[in-house]
């Protein structure tokens, strides 16, 4: 069925190493995400799997067989762009048609599958417009359309979601979770957006300069990070890194510790600290504090804090919450 | 936004253009006028303008001497057929360029360019030479091949420039969907493509037809296209210019109209992202 295999896979353009070597096994019916900073080679990486980037070096199975050598439609994959690259020529019907037409399916089923593709995805009294008619959520779903009448084996998206407002980026996400239990197909899923990553990741992968920075559920990755680029990068907002001598007390270079897992306190704590920005969000307040030897540090209070302009607190760290990491930047576990 | 034009201002501009236009279309006005004189009105000095004996004459006797259709039917075949077959080689190779580009697409590029920079005279002999050769003067096939090579590499930078201005995800996402290339090349890229397509086939059409050069140089009878037909009423039995104008606009015509008809395709590809 569709597992995904990376062995090894490396790319250059020219003498510009992008992907150094990736390795990577997804499994039937996973969902896996790819996040990491912008050019870091998602991209890239999702189009070596879907065969629209050659491999410098290394080899991609899919199902347990080598298709490095592979063109794009053998691979039995669909993929979703960013631009959503509807042909503009064609209407919407003919747009989610080319695949099964190229396959030379007889027109009745093509018609079939085209009405039932439509239906899932609400589409059925566009079929007969042209792209530009359409407004961007109903593009999107378009795009989607044509990637799942061909009945693939997985998926793969590049930031799909990312050219849509807020509110409709919530409603495609369910619908591409929901898409993903009610096909159980194998879905890659390149985005930037931290709530993406880890709402709908069975397996977020961590990409940094090309390489694999760590691989994990999304609380493995929020809880356990390997390195400092996994602790600063997942979770929003993002992790306070401290280094010098708060962080020798703990026998690290540098200690990490979430907004959300330091306690505030008026009267005494670890590190004092004074007020110099607070974020009312509603439900939470993000603090922003200058914390001395600490540096300028972000804490995360429940509900609606009162806090006022230049006032002192007191921060403690949740004690089992302290991420620690040596000079290198790696994890050190207990 | 409108601006604010003042009307003067507005009249000079107008009047302006209308000079340069007019100023251009001259030669072409005095050539269609001429064609309706008899020959001693086309040579009197002052030359007339508007009041002389309107007369066909002319046209019956091109028509009478020289059989003008099968003329325009060579003329059609050799601007269609090279046309055609430029655009067969022209839209693979915009299309690699284009969306495979090499390390020395762009040299390669300019390099097609500077053939047009190239005097055509300095090819005459050799390319005459291989004609004889190879049996080909006075053949539609033969000129065909060289129109089409002629105007080969401006066809193949227009059809680049349009080619570039279409996002390569569209194309891959075809892949994706199982086109092979060929399909790809048809169902994809050339209906995207079709202003771009239409304006350069236009353009070379109108090119093939005025080209004069080689067509002069390689046909005599059998493949010779309008422009011969212009050319046997200049030489041997001496100037008759209201015949030579007569048989010049006969020439011109079809391609004044299809021009005509066909100018704001033309202006839309001659300019395309250029203006947006
Ligand atoms: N065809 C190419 N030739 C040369 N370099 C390229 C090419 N395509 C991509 N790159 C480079 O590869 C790197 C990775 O690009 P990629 O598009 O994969 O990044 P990304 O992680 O998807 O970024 P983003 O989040 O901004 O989309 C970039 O530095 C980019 O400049
Ligand atoms: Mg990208």
């Amino acid at each position: 069925m569709g597992t995904i295999s990376l062995k090894n896979a490396r790319k250059a353009f020219g003498d510009v190493v992008i992907i150094p070597g990736a390795s990577l096994d997804i499994k039937n019916g996973e969902f896996v995400v790819f996040v990491g900073p912008s050019g870091c080679g998602k991209s890239t990486l999702l189009r070596m799997i879907a065969g629209l980037e050659d491999l410098t070096s290394g080899a991609i199975l899919i199902d347990g067989k080598d298709m490095t050598e592979e063109a794009p439609s053998k691979r039995g994959l669909s993929m979703v762009f960013q631009s959503y690259a509807l042909y503009p020529h064609m209407s919407v019907r003919g747009n989610i048609s080319f695949g099964l037409k190229m396959a030379g399916m007889p027109k009745n089923e093509i018609e079939a599958k085209v009405a039932k593709a439509a239906a899932t995805l609400n589409l059925t009294e566009y079929l007969d417009r042209k792209p530009r008619q359409l407004s961007g959520g109903q593009r999107q779903r378009v795009a989607i359309g044509r990637a799942i009448v061909r009945n693939p084996e997985g998926f793969l998206f590049d930031e799909p979601l990312s050219n849509l407002d807020a509110a409709l980026r919530v409603n495609m996400r369910l619908e591409i979770m929901q898409m993903h239990k009610d096909l159980g197909a194998t879905m890659v899923y390149v985005t930037h957006d931290q709530v993406e990553a880890m709402t709908m990741a069975d397996r977020i992968v961590v990409l940094n300069r090309g390489n694999i920075e760590q691989v994990g559920s999304p609380l493995e990755l929020y809880n356990r990070p390997d390195s400092l680029f996994v602790a600063g990068f997942i979770g929003s907002p993002k992790m306070n890194l401290i280094s010098g001598k708060p962080a020798e007390k703990y026998d690290a270079q540098t200690i990490g510790i979430r907004p959300e897992h330091l306690g505030i306190s008026l009267k005494d704590g670890t590190w004092p600290a004074k007020i110099s920005l607070a974020e009312h969000l509603g439900a939470d307040t993000y603090l922003h504090v200058d914390a001395g030897p600490c540096g300028m540090m972000t804490v995360r209070a429940a509900g609606e804090y009162d806090a006022a302009p230049d006032a002192k607190i007191f921060l403690t760290p949740e004690p089992d919450r302290i991420h620690r990491f040596d000079g290198d930047g790696k994890a050190i576990r207990k | 936004m409108a601006r604010n034009v003042s009307f003067r201002r507005k009249l000079v501009v107008t009047a302006l253009a209308w000079a340069i236009g007019l100023l251009i279309f001259f030669p072409i006005l005095w050539t269609i006028i001429t064609s309706f004189k008899s020959e001693g009105d086309a040579i009197a000095l002052p030359p007339k303008f508007l009041f002389f004996d309107w007369t066909l004459e002319n046209y019956g006797v091109v028509q009478e001497r020289s059989d003008y259709l099968r003329f325009a039917m060579n003329s059609v075949m050799l601007a269609l057929g090279s046309t055609f077959f430029a655009l067969v080689i022209a839209i693979p190779s915009a299309w690699a360029m284009a969306f495979a580009p090499g390390k020395r697409t762009k040299d390669l590029l300019m390099w097609m360019l500077s053939t047009k920079m190239m005097p055509p005279v300095g090819a005459l002999i050799p390319v005459y030479l291989i004609f004889r050769d190879f049996g080909l003067l006075d053949t539609r096939g033969g000129i065909i091949a060289v129109l089409m090579l002629l105007n080969l590499p401006i066809i193949i930078w227009m059809l680049y420039t349009y080619f570039k201005e279409i996002p390569g995800e569209i194309l891959e996402a075809s892949r994706m969907d199982g086109a092979s290339l060929g399909k790809e090349l048809l169902y994809v890229l050339t209906p995207m493509a079709i202003p771009g397509i239409a304006s350069t086939l236009l353009l070379n059409i109108i090119l093939a037809w005025n080209e004069a050069f080689w067509t002069l140089a390689l046909t005599t009878k059998d493949a010779a296209p309008l422009t011969q037909f212009i050319a046997s009423y200049s030489s041997p039995e001496g100037l008759f210019w209201a015949k030579l104008s007569a048989a010049s606009t006969m020439a011109i015509a079809p391609i004044l109209v299809l021009g005509w008809f066909a100018q704001k395709q033309l202006v839309r590809g001659l300019t395309f992202g250029a203006v947006k």
